[in-house]
């Protein structure tokens, strides 16, 4: 913004600080850094190195919140044509303030952990822990330590403001390719062995160190590579962008469809090359897509908050195993024939279909918060359902179904959980079918009608939009798009059980939609890649096994966050991002002077060009 | 889907579709359902061996007057604790008009807190030598930090979005919920964790009045539940910070002009809910005797769902509801559906609270007793 460069006034002087503000955010870091230290993140993650032997996981979760906040502490709104103060020697000495009270608030943490013991109520009070802290040496070094680690940490990130826009996205990279290349240990070594002709493996033996983490070179060279790229690269990829942006509207179809292709043709050839490990990963971030795609349809486009999702789920597995399975529970009749998994289908999408109605016609004139309760209160009676006695003859009640074959394709390959390449496959081509059918629906009639209904319901029926029934449509698409995930599922591990169908997994599913980005396919996509390849799902482990006992953890914390400061999701949806940050766009175009302020509230919406829609008000 | 027959109901003429058809379908199945498992729970009282009971579930033996009276007080105490739990989601929908979610994990909290200062009393040996004292010292801690969760939680993930699309706070507060129960989990492991032992005086079973037989932790909760409910009443309808947030409840800019601080006001509604959700932990504590991460999620829905039958954003419905849920989840699956030869039934009784929800919403949305809600909220 131009406007904006034109008032800055000088940096402010050193000590001139709020200090109020500084003690406030102190103390959230100290409070912050106690709270990660007592989850045992340090201990756990200490076995995932990053560079061998210097650093690694554990302390990287503590070692970034200090940066953060030092960082956080001397942002200020950006408010469009208002005066603002050039960044200084005011924002570093914030920032070593705030560590400072961080630091402080670890060294009394390892204080006390020496001196008291309160294990009793919390579990992670332990030697090890202040082992760790203490960096494995005398605890006097470990409560002197932190002082200068939480003073030189926030001078670091107060230290951010001083550089430019391109330094810092340099060091940004530097520091993304290092912590990335040792998070994706795993997965770039099977790629690696895939590709070992072109002699990769020669270059993994560089980079990686034998137990795990990157060498000290490895790291070095990265690094380099990272920060070339953020100096240089990133203008290349932007100048594309424009150049894409910029073509006519049929040569940019042909390019989409080109890159669309191309990243099909990527999918289909490069699990040939990967281990099973990846593939399963892969498999199970594919099984999260088809559910979010589903919920996508449901909350993304009709808004409805659907809690109970996890009840289509839990009704495909239950029809694909219950009609494919070999044995099967006493009270079906002796004639009942084993299904093909494929005819079994069929089944599967009926009775899915059927229960979207079901579900969704008492549910759809309810208020949208009444709705997700009660949809709540269906998943759990469904789970009841199975788990259940009175049906446990058909269900097999706790025990689940077991002995569910696998599919055979063509007679050729069956597919089962020991393959994990070929479920891949399954899950991959069941995924095309749902993102065609979501692409499609998006730009159809009833996706508009869905939209229109999210925006304004009662604006939508009154513009002839039979909302009824275009809600229940939203209800049996979702249904069934989660139904065959559930129906791969049973295939994929040859048993379904009830434990497997808990309330717990709409809400993960709910969580990757709204990271990724509602009403978004690619979001979507995006966010079960995430949060599901790299954290896990509810039960399935992610590429950070570590992380199993914490991803419960961070996914609630990532809720509250992208509610709070993104709503839009990662990759967000263009309508929807307006939808929700209207107000800004408003103010946006009152202070450029567009609109009037007293008819802002009637005036459409407002192209967006980002001053005031960046206004993020410190709330702490 | 829509065969457009239109209807005139309230002389005002609405089109009838088929979801309305299937909805009256539905609702007439399961009121048969009810009344015809009632009638046959009462035939099945006067003759086991009539001639429907033997035909469909000839295993039922009816009740006997003891088994009933246990299953009603329990059901009583336990819809109490709803009520109580009850109090902060009705109250927190009055004010801004949205479900918090997390209120369950206020109530955890609780429970939670509870445990752990109640253990560490019964270590230094104060627990049975002088147990009133601590009874009242954790009843004390215990509603400190549940207030003190309901506080933060509004400050933290509520205030910056009011005025947000409606799902916005309610997504969010899935989030809290989750995150609550897992901040639990990770700092105090995820077994269950137990309480100490009560004395005998207060846990044996006596009589009263020659009445009922009920035991004394059932009887202490409907006693504190009783105490909780009229200091409650009493804070609404006769203080003026009552008459605050009865004010905002109403209209918020409107109550910004008369001068109330609306912020304040909205800060008291969490606090008051989370004390009132702290006192139910407590009590759940000492009649369950142990505590997981996941206390809070059933019991709050629960209550969610009692404050609904009893019509939200009402208190006394908030109660009442609770009380209705409490009884109708202790005794329904064995009056109800037992008679229809349906076993194992108190694997159900979830189902059954669910089924409530549901029945209540379908036929009397706006609850038993009616909702009290503000002019922006009856959208």
């Amino acid at each position: 913004m131009n406007e904006t460069e034109a008032t800055l006034l000088p940096a402010r002087p050193a000590f001139k600080q709020d200090w109020r503000k500084l003690t406030n955010y102190g103390l959230l870091l100290a409070f912050i850094l106690i709270f990660v230290a007592l989850t045992n993140m340090p201990v756990k993650l200490d076995r995932r190195t990053i560079i061998e032997p210097i650093f690694s996981l554990g302390y990287l979760s503590l070692v970034w919140i200090p940066l953060a906040l030092g960082f956080w502490v001397g942002r200020e709104p950006i408010l469009a044509g208002m005066p603002r103060y050039a960044k200084g020697i005011h924002e570093v000495l914030a920032g070593c303030v705030v560590g400072l009270v961080g630091g402080v608030g670890l060294s009394l943490l390892v204080f006390l952990l020496d001196n008291y013991n309160l294990r009793e109520p919390l579990v992670n009070w332990s030697p090890q822990l202040r082992d760790i802290l203490s960096f494995n040496r005398s605890v006097a070094f470990g409560v002197a330590i932190w002082l200068p680690i939480g003073i030189a940490l926030g001078t670091c990130g107060g230290l951010m403001h001083l550089l430019s826009t391109q330094m810092r996205r340099t060091l940004m990279w530097a520091v993304l390719l290092v912590v990335g290349f040792a998070v994706f240990e795993t997965v770039l070594l099977d790629l690696s062995e895939g590709f070992a002709w072109l002699g990769t493996e020669w270059l993994a033996d560089e980079i990686y160190f034998i137990r795990g983490g990157l060498t000290m070179h490895g790291a070095a060279i990265l690094a380099v590579i990272g920060a070339l790229f953020g100096a240089f690269g990133l203008g290349v990829t932007r100048r594309a962008k424009v150049r894409y942006q910029a073509l006519e509207g049929t040569t940019q179809t042909r390019a989409n469809s080109i890159g669309i292709i191309l990243s099909a043709a990527a999918l289909v050839i490069l699990p040939l090359f990967l281990g099973g490990i990846t593939n399963e990963l892969l498999a199970n971030v594919g099984l999260f897509v088809l559910l979010a795609l589903g919920l996508n349809i449901v909350v993304g486009l009709a808004g409805i908050l659907d809690l109970g999702y996890v009840a289509f789920y839990a009704i495909g597995g239950y029809t694909a195993g219950l009609l494919t399975t070999t044995n099967r529970g006493e009270s079906w009749p002796e004639w009942f024939p084993e299904f093909y998994w494929g005819i079994a289908l069929f089944a599967v999408v009926f009775f899915a279909a059927l229960a979207g109605l079901f579900i969704g016609a008492p549910v759809i004139r309810m208020r949208g918060d009444y709705l997700a309760i009660v949809t709540l209160g269906f998943g759990e009676i469904i789970r009841l359902l199975f788990l259940s006695d009175w049906l446990g003859g058909y269900t097999g009640a706790a025990q689940g179904v077991t002995n569910i074959p696998g599919v055979q394709v063509f007679g050729l390959v069956t597919v089962t959980g020991i393959d994990p390449r070929a479920v891949f496959y399954l899950v991959l081509f069941f995924c095309a079918i749902a993102i065609y059918v979501s692409w499609r629906l998006e730009r159809s009639r009833l996706g508009r009608a869905w939209m229109a209904i999210r925006e304004d319901e009662s604006v939508a029926e009154a513009m002839g939009i039979n909302t009824v029934n275009a809600k229940l449509m939203a209800f049996v698409v979702g249904a069934v798009l989660a139904s065959f995930s559930g129906a791969i599922l049973a295939a994929k591990v040859g048993s379904v059980f009830p434990s497997s169908f808990i309330i717990l997994v709409s809400i993960v599913i709910l969580v990757v939609v709204i990271v990724g980005g509602m009403g978004n396919i690619a979001g979507v996509i995006v966010g079960s890649l995430v949060l599901i390849g790299i954290l896990g799902g509810p039960k399935q482990p992610g590429l950070l096994q570590e992380f199993s006992e914490y991803k419960l953890l961070i996914y609630g914390v990532l809720l509250i966050a992208m509610m709070l400061k993104r709503p839009e999701g990662l990759v967000p949806n263009v309508r929807r991002t307006r939808e929700l940050h209207q107000e800004e766009y408003l103010q946006d175009a009152w202070l450029r002077g567009e609109i009037d302020a007293d008819s802002a509230n009637e005036d459409g919406l407002v192209e967006p060009n980002g001053a005031a829609s960046n206004i993020k008000i410190q709330t702490l | 889907m829509s065969s457009e027959v239109t209807s005139k109901r309230n002389g005002v003429l609405k089109r009838r579709t088929g979801v309305d058809t299937f909805l009256f379908v539905m609702k007439a199945a399961l009121s048969t359902f009810v009344i015809l498992g009632v009638l046959m729970f009462i035939g099945q009282q006067i003759d086991p061996n009539n001639f429907i009971a033997s035909r469909i579930n000839p295993d039922a033996t009816g009740l006997t007057g003891a088994q009933f009276e246990t299953l009603v007080v329990s059901g009583l105490s336990q819809g109490a604790m709803y009520g109580l739990i009850a109090l902060g989601y009705s109250m927190v929908y009055g004010v801004l008009g949205f479900i918090n979610f997390a209120h369950g994990e206020v109530f955890m909290v609780g429970a939670m807190t509870a445990m752990i200062a109640s253990n560490k009393l019964d270590d230094a040996g104060l627990w049975e030598s002088n147990f009133l004292g601590s009874l009242v010292f954790i009843l004390l801690i215990a509603v400190v930090c549940s207030t003190v969760t309901a506080v933060i939680m509004e400050r933290v993930a509520y205030r910056p979005l009011r005025g947000s699309p409606r799902l916005i706070p309610l997504i969010t507060s899935i989030g809290v919920s989750f995150f609550i129960q897992n901040v639990s989990v990770v700092l105090l492991g995820p077994g269950a964790k137990s309480y100490p032992s009560l004395p005998s005086w207060l846990s044996q079973k006596r009589d009263l009045l020659g009445l009922v037989t009920i035991e004394g932790t059932r009887l202490m909760v409907l006693c504190v539940a009783a105490i909780a409910m009229v200091a409650l009443w009493y804070l609404v309808e006769r203080t003026k910070t009552g008459k605050a947030m009865r004010a905002v409840a109403e209209d918020k800019e409107i109550a910004s002009l008369m001068g109330i601080n609306v912020n304040r006001t909205i800060v008291t509604t969490f606090a008051v809910g989370g004390a009132m959700a702290g006192v139910a932990g407590i009590l759940w504590g000492l009649l369950f005797r142990s505590v997981v991460h996941t206390t809070g999620f059933l019991p709050g829905i629960k209550a969610f769902s009692a404050a609904v039958v009893g019509g939200i954003g009402n208190m006394g419905g908030a109660m009442a509801g609770g009380i209705t849920l409490g009884s109708a989840e202790s005794v329904a699956p064995l009056v109800i559906l037992e008679p229809w030869g349906i076993n194992g039934v108190s694997q159900l009784k979830d189902a059954v609270a669910f089924l409530v929800l549901i029945f209540v919403l379908l036929v009397k949305p706006t609850g038993l007793f009616g909702e009290r809600l503000s002019s922006e909220d009856r959208a």
